[in-house]
């Protein structure tokens, strides 16, 4: 048997079957979800109808002040702050009403406070109330005519579409690009940094528990170095499947456990739309999710999973390189490795800053350098792929860019595996960058 | 016939000569010390044995021919000074892991351990994790692990440090017995006592270079100087003779050095005309000890640390 595959083998079981990989690999998903479940939950419980009781003797609001969702109104004649204990959670008194004494001001007067959701609900409800009241009185619009300006009004929609190469035009929609860009650039940096550290602290480990030299007098240190980062790659994959896998299969366990009306609800408080009936509120939620589906279509799946894979791979094992090299140059002073690690997460954290340029200026130049330069390449080419390709990104940046970050790999395991052998069998002393540097380009 | 042979050994580190070439043979079936005070280059040595580094130049033959890392590799089995197990592993897939990367199926390292666990009594260890032993346990599991694939070259870098008198007798014995079945033994330290009661071989290195070579009787007929112990209650500081001079009296025994080329009994025949009574009358030899002191003294001492640990 091939040797760098038994220390696959061991790297890979060892860790998937540590207590501490089990429950990060269940833990994470279910506290998302449970986070998830829980704010649902909330807004669900927190959107209580508020029963307001409203004195306007002088009718301000009377015919115009609309009860919604989550607000009703009841007008009350001589209304006044004895109604907070008859039943009412909010007397809302125009000028001259009750205690009210003023002459151009509403006030409302409550017993707990109210949420800042429900107050500036009541507050641009009687904005629009008196808005309505007075273009239909000044105007002599019937209050029908007006509602149907105001739907239409609302219904003015904005689609923005690319042309093709061949005059085709698809939908576009730069906010799920942003969108999953965004959030793909952002995986990776996860990514590199999670699994790059652990190849560290196992390369560590090995050195600092004075394996290292038991291990490399039967097998090449070149092979104990691959290894180690194929096997822990293996992980990373296993945990990332299995988190997809979970929150996928949690997220339908947790629709179907709560009643639809509940969702519904949710979906309704959570867009806060005043209002509109529940017919005409299912039949915005139908046409949003039409919508949604058409622009999701924009962008293609299949290559941005294909580049996402790519990117993983190869920018997990561009990095993962450098960080072996690191940990097997770190004596037992944890220390060591933080002064060390700087060279490595200083163009990782700028790749984070330039994707979140990116994603906004997929075509910038800076955006199309830090793309096609390895070091970067794959946080930033992540974020630029779902725009488009070849529309944003044309085919020769992307081969480019994969090429260069192959070429980059195997130029970082093949310098890493050089400081490696040296270093992972020094002991008691502190190895500088300088020393590094010149053992990575050592002849032989 | 030498299982292992080693021709002009060179290598370099950045500023220095680490080994310098040394020459030696190890003939199959011994028991071969490689001595020297630290930082000499024993380690950098081994690590060119083991083909862990390339020697800059020089050749090193193995049962005959070329030494080849990638094939002979499996024929040696290697305990560094610097040795450990990983600490979250439990004992008998770390025996096995160890045993497979140096070319054993499954099936033939889980036989040969678990007979192995049954000699050295340590059958109920299986299931245990590294980090639960002490460190004379890990260091019997050290070295099943590095004998395990019967290897026909055995090297041992300081095996007894850190195990106490019964366990190091355990491992002595086992040495004894491996050495007895065939197998080449290659001991490195510099606790000489040890030397003296195993090895029937030794060379020593210093600095770099080898210094001395050959079997321990030998090396101490070498060494000696002629110092011989007369036990008798007579004092015989006041004996002025050519033959010899004394050095010293210590309780019942006096301390005498002869005069190169002087025969035992006329020295015995002058002790007796002058009416010594001699209860007792022996050759002292040097000790291993004595030997690597005066050699490694004459020379400054180990050389500056670098670049070759």
């Amino acid at each position: 048997m091939n040797k760098t595959w038994i220390v696959i083998k061991r790297e890979y079981l060892t860790r998937v079957r540590k207590k501490s990989f089990i429950i990060t690999t269940f833990l994470t998903p279910l506290m998302l979800v449970a986070i998830i479940a829980v704010v649902t939950f909330l807004s669900v419980k927190n959107t209580k109808t508020e029963k307001v009781a409203v004195g306007d003797k002088s009718a301000i609001l009377t015919d115009y002040l609309k009860s919604g969702e989550t607000m009703q109104f009841e007008f009350i004649p001589d209304a006044d702050t004895a109604l907070l204990s008859k039943g009412y959670s909010v007397v809302l008194l125009a000028p001259g009403n009750g205690v009210n004494a003023s002459t151009d001001r509403f006030e409302i007067y409550t017993k707990k406070n109210l949420s800042v959701t429900s107050e500036s609900s009541i507050r641009r409800k009687i904005n629009d109330a008196v808005e309505a009241r007075l273009i239909t009185q000044q105007s002599g619009l019937t209050k029908t005519a007006y509602d149907s300006i105001r739907n239409q009004a609302s219904e003015v929609e904005l689609d923005s579409k690319l042309i093709g190469e061949g005059a085709e035009v698809k939908a576009g929609n730069s906010g799920v690009a942003f969108g999953v860009g965004y959030g793909a650039g952002f995986l990776i940096y996860i990514v590199l940094f999670l699994y790059g550290a652990m190849v560290m602290r196992g390369v560590m480990e090995e050195k600092t528990n004075r394996i290292a030299e038991v291990v490399v007098s039967s097998l090449k240190p070149r092979q104990l170095m691959m290894g180690k980062i194929v096997g822990i790659g293996a992980v990373g994959v296993t945990q990332f499947i299995m988190w997809v896998v979970l929150i996928v299969t949690l997220t339908a366990v947790m629709n179907a456990m709560i009643p639809h009306e509940i969702m519904q609800q949710a979906g309704n408080a959570s867009k806060g739309m005043p209002g509109a009936g529940m017919a005409s509120q299912s039949n915005d939620a139908v046409m949003a999710f039409a919508k949604a589906q058409q622009t999701m279509s924009s962008v293609n799946w299949w290559l941005v999973l294909g580049c996402f894979l790519f990117y993983f791979t190869f920018g997990y094992l561009f990095y993962a390189a450098l960080f072996a090299a690191v940990g097997s140059a770190v004596n037992e002073d944890p220390q060591d490795a933080q002064s060390l690690m700087f060279p490595i997460t200083i163009p990782i954290i700028l790749s984070i800053i330039i994707m979140m340029n990116a994603v906004t200026q997929p075509e910038s130049s800076l955006a199309v350098w830090a793309s096609i330069i390895p070091f970067s390449s794959p946080i930033v080419m992540m974020a630029r792929v779902p725009f488009g390709v070849p529309g944003t990104v044309p085919w020769w940046q992307l081969g480019l860019s994969m090429a260069s970050l192959i070429a980059g790999f195997l130029a970082t395991t093949w310098l890493s595996a050089k400081i490696y052998r040296t270093a992972i069998l020094m002991y008691g002393k502190k190895v500088t960058l300088k020393e590094m540097w010149k053992w990575a380009f050592r002849k032989s | 016939m030498n299982l292992l042979h080693v021709n002009n050994l060179v290598k370099q580190f950045a500023s220095q000569k680490a080994v310098d070439d040394i020459s030696f043979s190890i003939p199959q079936g011994s028991i071969f010390g490689l001595l020297g005070p630290n930082g000499a280059g024993k380690t950098t040595l081994i690590r060119m044995i083991t083909g862990i580094f390339y020697p800059d130049s020089g050749s090193i033959q193995f049962d005959g021919r070329k030494f080849s890392p990638e094939n002979d590799i499996i024929h040696i089995g290697y305990m560094p000074e610097e040795r450990g197990l990983y600490k979250k592993m439990k004992i008998g897939e770390q025996a096995i892991y160890l045993a497979q990367l140096r070319g054993m199926s499954k099936a033939d390292a889980l036989t040969a351990i678990k007979e192995w666990f049954v000699r050295l009594e340590m059958e109920s260890w299986w299931n245990k994790k590294v980090e639960d032993l002490s460190k004379g346990m890990s260091q019997k599991l050290q070295f099943v692990t590095t004998v395990l694939h019967r290897p026909r070259l055995i090297i041992l870098d300081e095996p007894f440090s850190g195990l106490d008198p019964v366990n190091a007798n355990l491992i002595k014995d086992e040495i004894f017995r491996l050495a007895k079945e065939g197998a080449t033994i290659v001991f490195s330290t510099h606790r000489m006592e040890q030397v003296e009661e195993i090895c029937n071989q030794i060379i020593l290195v210093n600095k770099g270079q080898k210094v001395l070579d050959g079997t321990v009787s030998q090396v101490k007929q070498d060494f000696k100087e002629h110092l011989y112990s007369v036990g008798t209650t007579a004092d015989l500081s006041g004996l002025q003779s050519p033959l010899f001079t004394h050095i010293g009296k210590r309780g019942d025994s006096a301390t005498i050095k002869l005069q190169a080329d002087t025969n035992n009994n006329d020295v015995l025949q002058y002790l007796i005309q002058n009416g010594v009574p001699i209860q007792s009358f022996n050759e002292i030899l040097p000790s291993l000890n004595d030997i690597f002191i005066k050699i490694v003294e004459g020379t400054p001492t180990s050389r500056k640390f670098e670049l070759s640990a």
